[in-house]
């Protein structure tokens, strides 16, 4: 499995979302400083009923505890965009 | 991880209104999101103090444990913690982020 399919795999797991768009935009940033420990960067837009509610932090923290153990090896930056169906 | 680091991040939050933990310098940025927020402090005008998390491994692990949050750069005004990049840009684009700023732009 890719990178992108791991976290998707998880993320659709954790959240059940109504909607979930991954880009994986690893390859833009291939050799800079701050990549060479890995992982890749990946852009994640998430609709689920869990985030209803939360504020942006609680929100980023719910899918950085769901895909916590990915940092590092699979995972250097995750862009988040997530949201309840009704925001 | 020792308490030391943990003690050292704790009083430069509550030492300082507005602390960014960055990858590189304002001037040097190392990573296009620390870059970013830096700019979007700069835009603002007000004065911040950055720690490089380069410059020391202990830090750059610190400073995720003391948030719980696995990434770079991190924003704090007045010992709150505002987020990261995505979060900064979103709230500097709807203006949220001038409210909260306010009271430390420089005066003319």
């Amino acid at each position: 499995m890719n990178p992108a399919d791991i976290i998707r795999q998880v993320l659709q797991e954790t959240f059940k979302p109504t909607h979930l768009d991954m880009i994986d935009e690893s390859y833009k940033h291939a050799g800079h400083a701050g990549a060479r420990d890995g992982g890749g960067h990946f852009i994640v837009s998430i609709t689920a009923e869990a985030f209803t509610g939360l504020s942006r932090v609680q929100k980023h923290r719910l899918v950085n505890e769901a895909t916590r153990h990915l940092f590092g090896e699979v995972i250097h930056a995750l862009s988040i965009q997530a949201k309840g169906p009704n925001e | 991880m020792t308490d030391s680091v943990q003690s050292q991040i704790d009083s430069v939050i509550k030492g300082n209104d507005i602390v960014l933990f960055m990858k590189g310098t304002p001037q040097m940025p190392q990573c296009g999101f620390s870059q970013r927020v830096s700019a979007i402090l700069a835009a603002h005008e007000v004065p911040y103090v950055s720690i490089n998390i380069l410059l020391d491994p202990a830090v750059r692990e610190g400073i995720k444990i003391y948030s719980d949050w696995p990434t770079i750069p991190q924003l704090y005004v007045k010992q709150e913690f505002i987020g990261g990049c995505d979060i900064v840009s979103e709230m500097h684009e709807n203006g949220e982020l001038a409210d909260v700023l306010k009271p430390f732009v420089k005066a003319a």
